[in-house]
């Protein structure tokens, strides 16, 4: 009887519901991120743990090889920002528009490198990348007369080549996000400017932009902490976490050196707050910056 | 535009058309530089995987130095080829197990949080939020260490489990529930069933595009999944096929026969995935920016 009760329970389903939610966010989120909070402060050993208070943070401050991460992890989100924004939108005012025929297989196409796997875009990536003057863009380099260049051992290619990886990965990506913000802007509002004689340029100034505003918002959030846990497309572009003068180092590729390779794990989930911490502000001041917080209050 | 205009102004049409022909072309440059290193890979696979360490990566195409060597070799059943497979097989089950279970949770717990008013409502829908807030990256380390202490290392409960209650998936189908009436769960109970029978046989069903949607989009991400099942994973039998490759990366370059001919045939279950579906790839994706 009693069972039956619970099964008609209108109070109690909505909790039985969303208890996996609730377990998962204990055991594989809170947990882990008090653990590592709290080894932050530590200097764990094979012998046991050592409180250490702030040591490791100081160590951070004055870690050269860390600054590198950082500045080579704000470098390419920066620089992710204002390639992956612009122009992903552009695309999309032009795809929406009915200049472009075969709009699907453009599309398609563009969506192409979402589907393949970091490892083997790294890799095909790293191999195009070659130094020798037979990899692709040394044939290009040779094909419009300029010098051969040994891409993947100095810090300005290494960097634009990481970044001609994420363009390729996620200019279709982005451009189908603010694709579908277009979809929400009422159609009516162009018919006026239309009257009013506004120019295309006028349109997309006064009209597309402002509205595209929370896909905007949103594409930066995901963005911005895309670009400073960047990891993965670098370990495979250097065919491993090991690069040149550090030149292809991130924050999450010198947390998983420490953390993983060294097994320093107090160092490592310092460097790990320090990332969150960095996240969290930039995000912050972005939502405030395009006041989000007044209108989320509804 | 109205024919009948059209027909009167000929400098817009004209105008209109050069516009057409130059965006058109915009695109296809795009789409060919897009293709262009997969292409390149592809061409590359027909030729003896030496070449790439000594070459490089570039279009080459001369037929007459292209063999089917490679995938001769991939699907020849000797040991390299049993090796592949096994990786392939095992990012297969992992996917299909991880996505079956990913969906039905986060479909669970987004029921709960948009067809039921109670007090915790509110406050959960905010957590779930908040942990797409924090990087996955900057817990891998505690979650790693939990692992072990779990005793599941090297097991593909541990792969799945930490990735089930995933928030984006939660998100959506909570985007796509609140929008049903909830006339139907009052019909349901008028008939007599219970809360879960509601849910499982009313409800379910009317939000299968929703489940189409995310299926794709979670087997795209299970499928190309890496860092995580590297971490987890320390048996070379249960690799799965991004990590498999990975381990081909030696520097002597002895296995880039089966790199570059396994990596292109790797793209293809995903590849023919995404060609069936395409318009629910672009939904899946997109019903989260929209509200922003």
């Amino acid at each position: 009887m009693k069972i039956k009760k619970f099964l008609y329970s209108q109070k109690a389903a909505p909790y039985v519901f969303v208890l996996p939610f609730i377990i998962s966010f204990l055991i594989f989120w809170v947990y882990p991120l008090c653990s590592t909070f709290a080894m932050s402060f530590q200097n764990i050993k094979p012998t046991g743990i050592e409180w250490i208070g702030f040591k490791n943070y100081s160590k951070l401050l004055a870690d050269k090889v860390f600054h590198t991460a950082v500045l080579n992890s704000f470098q390419y989100m920066l620089l992710s920002l204002v390639l992956l924004i612009p122009f992903p939108m552009l695309y999309a005012v032009l795809m929406d528009s009915r200049l472009v025929k075969a709009k699907g297989l453009w599309k398609a196409l563009l969506y192409l490198p979402a589907l393949t796997s970091v490892v083997i875009s790294g890799t095909l990536f790293r191999l195009m990348f070659s130094e020798y003057h037979t990899g692709q863009m040394n044939v290009l380099m040779e094909m419009f007369g300029l010098a051969t260049q040994k891409w993947l051992k100095v810090k300005a290619t290494g960097l634009g080549a990481l970044i001609v990886l994420c363009c390729w990965r996620w200019t279709g990506v982005n451009m189908l996000y603010f694709l579908s913000g277009l979809k929400s802007i009422d159609g009516s509002l162009y018919e006026a400017a239309d009257i009013d004689g506004a120019s295309s340029v006028q349109k997309f100034r006064f009209i597309t932009v402002p509205l595209l505003k929370p896909t905007t918002i949103y594409v930066l959030t995901i963005s911005v902490y895309a670009g400073l846990a960047m990891f993965l497309e670098s370990f495979m572009l250097w065919a491993g976490n090991a690069s040149p003068n550090n030149i292809g180092l991130t924050i999450v590729g010198y947390l998983y050196r420490r953390g993983i390779e060294k097994n320093q794990l107090g160092y490592a989930s310092a460097v790990g707050l320090v990332l969150l911490v960095i996240a969290l502000v930039i995000n912050v001041i972005q939502l405030a910056l395009n006041g989000t917080f007044k209108k989320e209050e509804k | 535009m109205n024919n009948e205009i059209s027909s009167l102004k000929p400098g817009i049409t004209m105008k209109r058309r050069v516009g057409s022909v130059i965006a058109t072309a915009w695109f296809a440059f795009l789409g060919v530089i897009v293709i262009f290193p997969v292409f390149a890979g592809l061409l590359a696979s027909f030729r003896p995987g030496t070449e790439l360490i000594r070459r490089g990566l570039s279009i080459n195409l001369d037929v007459s130095t292209m063999t089917l060597g490679n995938y001769i070799y991939l699907f020849s059943g000797n040991a390299d080829s049993v090796k592949y497979f096994n990786w392939f097989k095992n990012s297969m089950i992992l996917t299909l197990v991880s996505v079956a279970l990913t969906l039905m949770i986060c479909f669970f717990v987004a029921y709960g949080l948009s067809m039921y008013d109670f007090k915790l409502k509110n406050l959960l829908f905010f957590l779930v939020i908040a942990t797409m807030m924090v990087p996955f990256e900057i817990l891998m380390l505690p979650l790693y260490q939990e692992m072990i202490s779990l005793k599941l290392i090297d097991t593909s409960a541990g792969v799945i489990l930490p990735g089930l209650c995933a928030a984006s998936t939660i998100f959506f189908f909570r985007q796509y529930l609140i929008t049903m009436p909830k006339e139907l769960l009052d019909a349901g109970r008028i008939d007599g069933a219970t809360e879960y029978g509601i849910c499982i046989k009313i409800m379910l069903p009317i939000t299968k595009p929703a489940f189409a949607a995310m299926a794709i989009l979670c087997a795209m991400g299970a499928w190309n999944n890496m860092l995580w099942p590297m971490l987890v994973f320390r048996s070379a039998e249960k690799f799965t096929l991004p990590i498999g490759l990975n381990t081909l990366l030696t520097p002597y370059g002895n296995n880039y026969d089966v790199l570059i001919a396994g990596s292109m045939f790797g793209i293809i279950p995903i590849f023919v995935i995404f060609l069936m579906f395409q318009s629910y790839f672009i939904d899946g994706m997109t019903t989260g920016a929209v509200k922003g």
